[in-house]
Order: C-alpha cells, then sequence, then structure tokens
C-alpha cells in the first residue's frame, strides 16, 4: 500500500505491466498523467503530431511484439482522433491499451468543454472500455485492460480516466492476479474435434490450409509449418495472414481474395478439404459466403467462438488458441502415414498453376511499375526486415509481389483499411525492434494523412523507410473508377502536389526522387543504411492497375487477370 | 428492436419459432446499452428485454425473447457470450419454463353493457381491474404473451386507449438453473 494519486498509479501499473513506451499527445484533461510522466522510471514517451498516428504507433508496436501497445490522448477531439486507431486495431484483433482523459466526475454529462462519451462512442470498437470513477480503481483497471487487450482474440480496450480521479490521491495496492467473471477465454480445444479434424484430413486428396491473422496473433509459425509439411498441404493465406507462412516455402501458394495471387483464388476452389487456421471467412478474403467452399469439408480453427458459422458453416469446428490446436493437431497425425511426393497430383497442379499464372499475368513495360519496384525493394532487404503497408494499391501491389520471407515480418490494415495507417505503424513498429529496417510500403494519397509523423520519426530517432510508390492519384478509387464506371473519374487527382521529397527534407528527414530503376535501388540502399527517415518519391504510371482483381459481391471463380 | 412485444402477434417483421434467453449480467452502469448496442450493430431483431435484480446483489438478469432462424440465434447467444459484462447466457427450453409478463391495458368502458363485459373477461382471465371510471378502465393482467395477446383481441372491439407491456420474464421449472 502506498499513497498516490490516480496520475501516479496509472504510470506504476503501466511500468508494473512492463510497458516502455507510449505513444501520446497531452491536453486538458490529461495533464496530470503527463505531470506524473515526468517521474517515471522507465516509461518512454513520444510525443505524436496527431491522436490518430499515435494510436497507429501503438498498433504497429504490438504487431511486433506480440504484447498491449500504449497510447494516451485528452478528452474531447483527443480522445475522438483516436478512434480511427482504436476501430484499426479492433478490426485486426490488435491488443492496445489506450488512455484518454475526461472532464471531472462532476462535470460529465454537462456539455463541458471538451467532453465527449468516448466510452459510448469507444463502444462498438474496443474490447471494453473502463472509466474508473475513484482513484483507487485504477490499479486493478489497469491490470485488468491488459488481460482483456492480449489474451484470448486480442483487441483494443479503452480506459476514460476524469481529470479528478487523476488527480485524487489513495491508498493504492497492486493485485498480482484478477479475474474478469465474464470473460473466459478458451485456450486449449476439445480433443474429440482435434480428432475429427484429422480424420477428415486424412480422407482428404486435396487439402489446403488457409491460414489467416489468427496464425500471427498467436504465433503459431513452426506449429503451422510443421502441419503443412507432415501431410504435404499446400498453404494460402488470407491478406491478414500474409505472412504467417514463409511465402517462398515449397508448400506457400500466397494470398487468396479480392487482390490475392490467381493461383492461390483458384486452387481453394479445387480444394476438397480446407483448415482455416484463425481465419474468418472475410468478405474480402472469400468473396461470396454462400458460393464459397461448396462440397468440400471446412475445419474451422480459432479462439473466437463467435467466429464459428458466422459467415460460414462449417464441419468441425476447433475453438481455442491455434498455437496449442495446431500442435496437438500434428501429434495426433500417425506417424507412419504415407506422404504425398512432388509425383502427387495435387502438388503437381500447385506447381502448374503457379507457372501458368506466372505466365499469364504480365508485367507492364516500362523501367518502373510497382512489380518491378517491389521485386527490388525484396531483393535488398534483410529478410528480418519488417514491412507494413499504406492502404489502396500500394498494399494490394505489396499483396501481390512483395514475398514475406520470415514469418510474422508483415502486417497491414487488412480490416478497416485505414489510409494514413502504415507509416505512424512502421514508425511503432521501429519502436518495438529498432534492430531491423523496417519499410512502410506506400501510395501518395495514404501517405499524405498521417505525413506529419516525419517528425516523430526524426526526433525520436526511429527511422523508417518510407516507399512512396507515387501516382499522385488516390490510385485504387481511380481503378474502380476505370473499371465500374466508365472512367468519369471523380475526386481522385492530386495534381502532382506535394513534392515528397521536399516535404521529407523540411522535417530533416532524407527525400530522395528517383527517375530509374537505377536510382531507385540506390536509394532503397541508401535507406536500408540511413539513421534518418528516408522517403523514396517512386514515379508510377497513373494508369497502372492492381489485378488479378476479383469485383465485389461475386465469387473467387470470376477472378479478372487483367490479360 | 421492439421494446413491447406487440409484435407477437404481427408477423411481418419476425420469423422463425420463439426463443427465450436469459442471461445473467454484471449489475453496473452501461450494461444494458451494451448489449442493446450490441443488437442493433449486429441488425438482430428482438421482441422484448426485461432487466431485474436477481437473487445475487452484484448481477442483473436480462431475459430476451426473438422470433428467429437457429443460424442467428447462435450468432446472438454466442456474441452476448462474448461480452465481458454478460456472465451467462442460457436458451431455455420454452416447454420447461415458466414464463410471463404483465400488461396494463386502458380502454374505453363508457356504457354499463361494456363494464359489464370487460370485468366479467377479465374474470376469465385472472386479470384485475385497477381503475374504473366513467368513460375507461384500467385491466392489468399477468401471463404468458398468447394469453394477454388472446386478451386483447377479445377486448379490442371496445377500444384499447393505451397499453403497456412489460416483456417476458422467465426461469427454468423445478431444479434446472
Amino acid at each position: 500500500m502506498a499513497e498516490m494519486t490516480g496520475a501516479e498509479a496509472l504510470i506504476r501499473a503501466l511500468e508494473k505491466e512492463g510497458v516502455d513506451v507510449v505513444f501520446g499527445l497531452p491536453g486538458g484533461a490529461n495533464l496530470p498523467i503527463y505531470d506524473a510522466l515526468v517521474d517515471a522510471n522507465s516509461l518512454r514517451h513520444i510525443l505524436v503530431r496527431h491522436e490518430q498516428s499515435a494510436a497507429h504507433m501503438a498498433d504497429g508496436y504490438a504487431r511486433i511484439k506480440r504484447k498491449a501497445g500504449v497510447c494516451f490522448a485528452t478528452s474531447g477531439p483527443g480522445a475522438t482522433n483516436i478512434i480511427t486507431g482504436i476501430a484499426t486495431a479492433y478490426a485486426d484483433s490488435s491488443p492496445m491499451v489506450a488512455v484518454t482523459g475526461q472532464v471531472p466526475l462532476a462535470m460529465i454529462g454537462k456539455d463541458a468543454f471538451q467532453e465527449t462519451d468516448i466510452i459510448g462512442v469507444a463502444n462498438p470498437c474496443t474490447k471494453y472500455a473502463f472509466q474508473p470513477r475513484a482513484a483507487s480503481e485504477i490499479p486493478e483497471t489497469v491490470k485488468k485492460s491488459f488481460y482483456i487487450a492480449e489474451s484470448g482474440r486480442p483487441g483494443p480496450v479503452l480506459i476514460d480516466i476524469p481529470k479528478d480521479v487523476q488527480q485524487e490521491k489513495a491508498d493504492m495496492e497492486f493485485p498480482e492476479l484478477i479475474k474478469v467473471r465474464g470473460y473466459n477465454p478458451i485456450i486449449d480445444a476439445d480433443l474429440s474435434q482435434i480428432g475429427k479434424a484429422v480424420q477428415l484430413l486424412l480422407k482428404a486428396e486435396r487439402p489446403i490450409i488457409m491460414a489467416g491473422g489468427g496464425v500471427i496473433l498467436s504465433g503459431a509459425f513452426s506449429e503451422l509449418q510443421a502441419l503443412a509439411e507432415s501431410l504435404m498441404i499446400p498453404v494460402v493465406t488470407t491478406f491478414k495472414g500474409k505472412g504467417a507462412f514463409p511465402e517462398n516455402h515449397p508448400l506457400a501458394v500466397g494470398p487468396i481474395g479480392m487482390h490475392g495471387h490467381a493461383e492461390a483464388n483458384k486452387i481453394i476452389l479445387e480444394a476438397d478439404c480446407i483448415v482455416a487456421v484463425g481465419a474468418r471467412f472475410s468478405d474480402r478474403s472469400v468473396g461470396r459466403f454462400e458460393e464459397f467452399g461448396k462440397g468440400m469439408n471446412i475445419i474451422h480453427m480459432d479462439v473466437d467462438p463467435a467466429e464459428i458459422g458466422k459467415n460460414k458453416s462449417v464441419d468441425v469446428a476447433v475453438i481455442g488458441d491455434v498455437k496449442s490446436s495446431l500442435r496437438t493437431l500434428v501429434k495426433m497425425i500417425p506417424r507412419n502415414i504415407a506422404k504425398k511426393d512432388v509425383n502427387d497430383p495435387w502438388l503437381k497442379r500447385r506447381k502448374e498453376l503457379i507457372d501458368y499464372y506466372a505466365e499469364t499475368i504480365k508485367d507492364y513495360s516500362r523501367d518502373i511499375t510497382a512489380k518491378k519496384s517491389l521485386k527490388k525493394l525484396r531483393e535488398l532487404l534483410p529478410s528480418d526486415a519488417i514491412v507494413t503497408t499504406e492502404v489502396g494499391q500500394c498494399q494490394m501491389w505489396a499483396s501481390l509481389h512483395f514475398d514475406v520471407i520470415s514469418p510474422g515480418t508483415f502486417f497491414s490494415s487488412t480490416g478497416l483499411g485505414t489510409m494514413g495507417f502504415g507509416f505512424p505503424a512502421s514508425i511503432g513498429a521501429k519502436a518495438a525492434r529498432p534492430q531491423v529496417p523496417v519499410v512502410d510500403i506506400a501510395g501518395d494519397g495514404s501517405f499524405n494523412m498521417t505525413e506529419n509523423s516525419l517528425a516523430v520519426s526524426v526526433l525520436d530517432n526511429l527511422p523508417v523507410i518510407v516507399f512512396l510508390m507515387n501516382n499522385y492519384m488516390l490510385g485504387m478509387v481511380a481503378q474502380w473508377q476505370r473499371t465500374f464506371y466508365n472512367r468519369r473519374y471523380m475526386g481522385v487527382h492530386q495534381h502532382s502536389c506535394p513534392d515528397y521529397s521536399k516535404i521529407a527534407k523540411a522535417y530533416g528527414a532524407q527525400g530522395i526522387k528517383v527517375q530509374s530503376s537505377e536510382e531507385l535501388e540506390k536509394a532503397i540502399r541508401s535507406g536500408i543504411k540511413s539513421e534518418i527517415a528516408t522517403v523514396i518519391d517512386i514515379p508510377i504510371d497513373p494508369e497502372e492497375d492492381v489485378y488479378p482483381f476479383v469485383a465485389p459481391g461475386t465469387g473467387l471463380k470470376d477472378m479478372i487477370t487483367g490479360a | 428492436m421492439s421494446t413491447s412485444s406487440n409484435s407477437m402477434i404481427n408477423e411481418e417483421k419476425t420469423s422463425g419459432p420463439l426463443y427465450i434467453l436469459s442471461a445473467l449480467v454484471e449489475d453496473k452502469p452501461g450494461v444494458l446499452f451494451r448489449v442493446t448496442n450490441l443488437f442493433r450493430a449486429r441488425n438482430f431483431n428482438i421482441e422484448s428485454i426485461t432487466v431485474g435484480s436477481t437473487e445475487q446483489a452484484d448481477l442483473s438478469r436480462m431475459t430476451i425473447t426473438t422470433k428467429s432462424d437457429e443460424k442467428t440465434l447462435d450468432q446472438l447467444v454466442k456474441q452476448l457470450r462474448k461480452l465481458i459484462d454478460v456472465v451467462e447466457v442460457k436458451v431455455l427450453d420454452t416447454e420447461r419454463t415458466v414464463y410471463r409478463e404483465l400488461a396494463l391495458i386502458k380502454m374505453k368502458a363508457d356504457t354499463p353493457a361494456s363494464r359489464m363485459d370487460i370485468t366479467s373477461f377479465a374474470s376469465i382471465f385472472r386479470a384485475n381491474i385497477l381503475d374504473i371510471g366513467k368513460e375507461t378502465i384500467i385491466v392489468e393482467l399477468t401471463g404468458t404473451p398468447d394469453k394477454i395477446d388472446a386478451f386483447k383481441n377479445l377486448v379490442d372491439h371496445y377500444g384499447i386507449t393505451q397499453l403497456a407491456r412489460t416483456g417476458v420474464s422467465a426461469l427454468p421449472r423445478g431444479t434446472e438453473v
């Protein structure tokens, strides 16, 4: 027991959770928290230029550390600004603890200055939102927040602390153990269900694994690889699952979905048994729910019981942490089982499809294209480099043309599709793992939304590379207007504004505008070595489309290859 | 969401059999908001919802009735269980459950004949007359939603001027919990 203020208790409780960095921006209603930060022992505070970026940085940090990222904002507009970042984390099941200041208790409900009912606003996009009403509740609230954010299916938790509660003094007790009565995430799956899954898999002639983001969240990389190799099962991923499995592995087929690899979209429809691991059958991945998976056996492994049967009815449901479920599943496969070899028709089919589409989907003839640039980036980056993306064409090009080799080194805003995510998230990732290069595969429209994070990258010594594929266009919208609206463009042109290399230089970062593939190569090498942030401005033809493409509302079989 | 259970006889917007869900939830501010917000966000249609205290001081019981297909019911239950303030959710077997709701019905009763009729219907339905004046009568009726519907249909032509129904409360029979 020790007497301290609510704000001091918050900082102490965060330190006890092992938090080493918080991303935030102060304001009237969280001043006591910032005052307590002055005396923090091990907490590094990173000042952002917009609260949305604070949440994205915490998110990027969390996706690499696989523990909750922390962000601070003040009440009212500060709190509403972080909501986009919180919703992004929620859609991608990323653990986060967001702490907002609130007007004093007596002012709540009086429409006070900078008052927002942020608990109400945050409800649909958080796992839980707390509002401690007494300082003494803060230690337990923090402990519960981290437990909820990081366990089960991870996600963001909000703690909204009224200013007078931050200032109030109390005897604080920091609990080591807490229990949340209505929250009991399942870890170990039902063995009989795993047994049924094994039976279906052994029977299957054309099995396929569809690995989703859950594999990355639970760090089940070696377990997934063990399953694939034990029965020689080809592996596709969802976009969120990209990098759950090494994309240069002889069983890898790449991401499926709206802008998935053509061979992946094709092969999954030819399978007779799908093992979906930590995936939720989203519309972007599988197209029309009712069409997908017809005539196939579906095994669904997920930690969230509510995902079972939500979008797709399945034959076997294995509910639990996928790392533990996969480990058990592999153990239950008989050792004397005859392995498929390279002459197996199904594995031959995988090879055949990859070769066919490598020939069919041609690149543009220009010296610099998205595909060529990304292949070059892959060639020059070490395999353990971390890569994230903005949202739009750049993101889909990254999915198609940038192979992730080291599992868990790629992430993107896949669920909410938040423009402006990539750059701040890459800074958060750099804070989590400073020893490796971090790249944001960007487009101009998306980078534009949070480019003021350059100040953070430069001043807080978190150098990242912004790989800016610049067509001065809201390219994905333009592609849809070109394809579905008869080239009737509206609201997509950026008119060569601004000059991104000058923007970079204005913040004290390195800005390089490249004109040729040689210059691009030099710029990438320079960025990897650089001790300050580097923006590489790469000209992309505004008519360059992303192919293949599964139009919304259609099925994977209706894929357009652009050939 | 319809908070009254009028839609028990109003079939056009609902489908499937009636299910009764019983949920134990934390008794603290904001829980009802979280539950109803979930129904709205996920497009779940419910017939009625009642909330009240239980035998345990820190828990409330929510009784929710819904007409839906099995797939939707399955999602509704799973999504409710996912809410951290929801401690337990059960789908009650209507055959082995007692469930009741209370209705207050105000109707025109401005002639001796109508007053007599309504009074005698009320006694058949074991309803209580709570208020009787020159113009109107208020009847209090407790029973299953069907019973209340039946009474309502019977007295409809006298002219119901106001109606308030509480929604369903339910408990499993015998030693079941």
